[in-house]
């Protein structure tokens, strides 16, 4: 007699309870602390805040720690939460000139108004194992969750390099604000061709990896756009709002972002004088790599408008917006390890009567 | 928006069904369009579910936004009321919507499917909700939306009719065994999600409303209830279903989808039923397949 | 909260909402969402509420179902002229009152006679046929004298409602000629929704 198998509801349970167990590891070691990872794993939340688009530290921290270190499944949770909470309306854009600069540094002049600011920076680091990481050190007093001293001076405030190149009108001017309410790519569906904001917001939560390889390839010559980093900044912008029951601005407070701008090619006509174009990063937190590689993939994108020829992949503007969401393609890559027995009866079937039918064909054929 | 003091973590509570209503009805809406344009995938803001996408998103947006305190779900995957992921979209209902659940066809008002229509017919005032992991029955001819876009608003669907007969030139069949295209009430071409092409007949004049969610893709589609549905064919090559020689080992039936078990590594195999809930109807009527043991 | 004094913006006696408005709502919809799959079938709706005149009951319930601020609203001029109406939808929906009738995603008909052509609504695009508008019509019952084909229907039904444009054959032979372009209807009357989707066949019983 055969028995079918049953009890999905029973295998659930137990596997969740494994990934409990597992998750909380050794348990004569202390469960790890939100504020531990907030505070030491800070890339880690960060990242997970920019893809996660959900700017809250504590969250990302714990959805850090729920997913077991894994950021895609943690960027999945919040973005999860996300969705269910209420909209209260658009900020008013982010003033990235005003942003308190943590760090700072421009690729295309030596020194300018405001000077480089190395900052909190792996750049110049030897990348060598430091051991004595490896021995859990004492608190040193009582942690202060605000406090970012320790860094050098207090943060200031720095002109944009791209305003200054503006001022002589030597680059394409930043686009202007017309007022209107953005696209809302998570309110409502995406149709090509997109536009700006749909553009950079889609980046903004794309994959980091996907956007470093396609801003990779640019650099290699599949749409090369001889970019420069004009400026990378990183530090602390208010966010403002405009209640339409006030009729006046409130700040909500302040969040981190790195904000990268690429200085590009020129365009120009035989009617325009030739200027250098631009290309836009965004992210929340301290996300440097994810800003360029944003920037050069934005600029990749804006072929049509710049009159370039297309052709990469850096390019294909439905290609790579509809592939940059990694908790889109995680879940529909891994559907493929759910059941999928019946279509695969199908196919059975098909190539078993197919291969009859030829074996037939050959045996007529040889008789 | 930010975050809390340590150990003050906000309180999290759901709405009923898990979507807060102002997306359910953006989703209402979906439907009702999808509705009036029978097997033309209208675009909606599908939104972030707390399962994978790929796994049921969709069709769940569509069971949330639709579900009614009175309703009677089942929920089913592969055919199985019993596989871990229909256990776990059933589960997610039961939860955030509390709503009686079951494993009869007969008794549900809501059915949520992927991959297999039932075999007991569905009647009037039931609902059939599909996953569809892609809307597009162009998408693997033509993979850029802005073009199928195109194809469909022209009801240009040669593209489709090419590819089927070159599957027949090269393998003397149509090579298309689930996800098979049909047209519906003369109009769009539709794919009516990966079921075997051995439940497309059901698609046709069923008295139940049939829905059909992307959540992925983003797509809301619909076919009303007793509305012709075509699958793609040739005169020379009509449209045929598979059919086992085999009854199910369970319960007898024949004329049922079947899933093949292998019972070892010697060649030994059975099949049975794919509809659990048809197969154990048949046998508590007391149906015995040669491979059932005597008493239930 | 507000800048202005509370009696600027909110009619002192504004009639209430749904009483559950998760649960009528979803109810509501669903009566809509059968009466579309099967068109001439009147599916009961029942709410409880007290709308200004001359908006209907059940006109209201449909309204408080399906709009919101993404939803631009159009009132006929039977409505327009009653702004305690515009009150009551505005505040119970946050839809945007909208004066052309070409930017309305639904429209609120409570004159069915004196109603617009359909081609005044948006019909959608041949991209996208879903960009069109969905008329809430207001009558006063249900009866016969057409007869109804099309998907959702098995082979024909009768249908009728009063009152209605004397041409609303004629009318609707024009939206189906536009399929999958057009406009949908939901006819609102006492206790009940009847739809008319632009994919239906209307007849002379």
């Amino acid at each position: 007699m055969y028995v079918a198998a049953k009890g999905g509801e029973k295998a659930i349970r137990n596997a969740h309870a494994l990934l409990a167990k597992r998750r909380r590891g050794n348990t004569n070691l202390p469960s790890i602390t939100l504020d531990q990872i907030a505070q030491q794993l800070t890339l880690a939340v960060d990242r997970v805040m920019a893809e996660g688009s959900l700017y809250d530290v504590e969250l990302a921290a714990l959805a850090v720690k729920q997913a077991r270190g894994d950021l895609i499944e943690a960027i999945f949770l919040i973005r999860a939460f996300r969705t269910t909470l209420p909209r209260f309306g658009y900020a008013r854009a982010l003033d990235t000139a005003r942003m308190l600069v943590r760090r700072r540094v421009s690729a295309t002049y030596k020194d300018l108004p405001g000077g480089q600011l190395l900052g909190p920076t792996f750049d110049y680091t030897h990348r060598l194992l430091d051991t004595s990481l490896g021995v859990a050190d004492e608190a040193e007093g009582v942690a202060d969750q605000t406090d970012q001293a320790g860094e050098a001076e207090a943060p200031v405030a720095m002109p944009r390099v791209t305003d200054l190149l503006g001022q002589e009108g030597l680059i394409e001017g930043a686009p202007a604000d017309d007022g209107s309410e953005p696209f809302d790519i998570t309110r409502a569906p995406v149709s090509f061709p997109v536009d700006r904001s749909t553009r950079l917001q889609t980046l903004a939560r794309g994959d980091e990896g996907y956007l470093l390889a396609l801003g990779y390839s640019t650099q290699r010559g599949y749409g090369r756009s001889h970019p420069f980093v004009g400026e990378i900044r990183f530090g602390d912008v208010e966010v403002m709002f405009e209640a339409p029951e006030l009729g006046f601005e409130v700040s909500l407070g302040t969040v981190q972002v790195t904000e990268c701008q690429s200085v590009n090619q020129f365009k120009g006509s035989a009617t325009t004088p030739p200027q250098f174009t631009r290309g836009y990063g965004l992210v929340f937190g301290q996300c440097e790599r994810k800003a360029m590689s944003m920037a050069l993939v934005e600029r990749a994108l804006r072929w049509e408008e710049l009159g370039e020829e297309p052709g990469a992949p850096a390019q294909d503007e439905e290609f790579v917006l509809s592939h940059s969401d990694n908790v889109q393609a995680t879940g529909f890559v891994e559907h493929l390890k759910l059941p999928h027995y019946v279509d695969f009866q199908a196919e059975l079937d098909l190539v078993r009567r197919m291969r009859a039918e030829q074996a037939a064909e050959m045996k007529e054929a040889a008789e | 928006m930010n975050a809390q003091a340590a150990g003050g973590m906000p309180e999290i509570t759901y709405n009923f069904a898990y979507l807060d209503e102002q997306t359910k009805r953006m989703i209402r809406r979906a439907i009702l369009k999808a509705i009036a344009v029978p097997g033309y995938q209208v675009p909606f803001a599908a939104r972030e579910m707390p399962m994978p996408y790929g796994w049921g998103t969709g069709g769940v947006q569509v069971t949330a936004a639709v579900l009614g305190p009175d309703d009677v779900l089942k929920v089913i995957d592969q055919g199985a009321d019993d596989t871990t992921n229909a256990v776990a979209i059933r589960g997610f209902f039961e939860k955030t919507a509390r709503v009686a659940t079951t494993t009869s066809t007969q008794a549900a008002t809501l059915i949520q499917t992927r991959h297999r229509v039932p075999e007991t017919p569905l009647r009037e005032n039931q609902i059939l909700v599909y996953q569809v992991p892609i809307p597009e029955p162009l998408r693997f001819l033509e993979p850029r939306e802005t073009e199928t876009r195109q194809l469909h608003a022209l009801a240009e669907y040669g593209l489709m009719h090419v590819k089927l007969y070159e599957d027949i030139a090269r393998h003397g069949h149509i090579a298309t065994t689930y996800a098979y295209p049909v047209e519906v009430a003369g109009r769009y071409v539709m794919d009516p999600s990966p079921i075997p092409k051995f439940d497309n007949p059901k698609l046709d004049d069923c008295p139940a409303l049939q829905l059909f969610g992307a959540g992925r893709e983003k797509r809301i589609y619909a076919i009303p209830p007793h509305t012709r549905v075509r699958s793609l064919d040739f005169e020379d090559h009509p449209f045929r279903v598979q059919r086992f020689a085999q009854s199910c080992a369970l319960c007898a039936a024949s004329g049922v989808y079947l899933d093949e078990v292998i019972l070892d590594d010697k060649g030994g195999r059975m099949f049975v039923c794919s509809d659990t809930d048809y197969c154990n109807g048949r046998q508590e009527a007391g149906h015995r397949g040669e491979m059932a043991g005597e008493g239930a | 909260m507000s800048g202005t004094s509370p009696d600027d913006t909110l009619t002192p006696c504004l009639a209430t909402g749904f009483d559950d408005p998760v649960m009528d709502g979803q109810a509501t919809f669903r009566a809509a969402m059968w009466a579309l799959s099967r068109p001439g079938r009147i599916e009961p709706v029942t709410p409880s509420l007290t709308p200004p005149a001359p908006l209907s009951p059940e006109a209201a319930a449909l309204v408080l179902a399906l709009c919101d601020y993404e939803t631009p609203l159009w009132l006929d001029p039977a409505l327009a002229l009653v702004p305690d109406v515009a009150a009551f939808l505005r505040f119970h929906t946050g839809a945007p009152i909208v004066g052309d009738a070409r930017e309305a995603r639904f429209a609120l008909i409570a004159e069915p006679v004196e109603m617009p052509d359909f081609s005044d609504f948006a019909q959608g695009t041949p991209d996208f046929p879903d960009a069109s508008a969905t008329l809430i019509v207001q009558v006063q019952g249900f009866g016969g004298g057409l007869v109804l084909e099309g998907p959702g229907i098995k082979g024909r039904t009768a249908f009728g409602a009063a009152p209605l444009p004397a041409d609303f054959i004629a009318r609707m032979a024009a939206n189906r000629a536009l399929f999958p372009l057009g406009v949908d209807l939901l006819l609102a009357g006492a206790g009940g929704v009847a739809g008319l989707p632009r994919s239906v066949t209307v007849k002379e019983g």
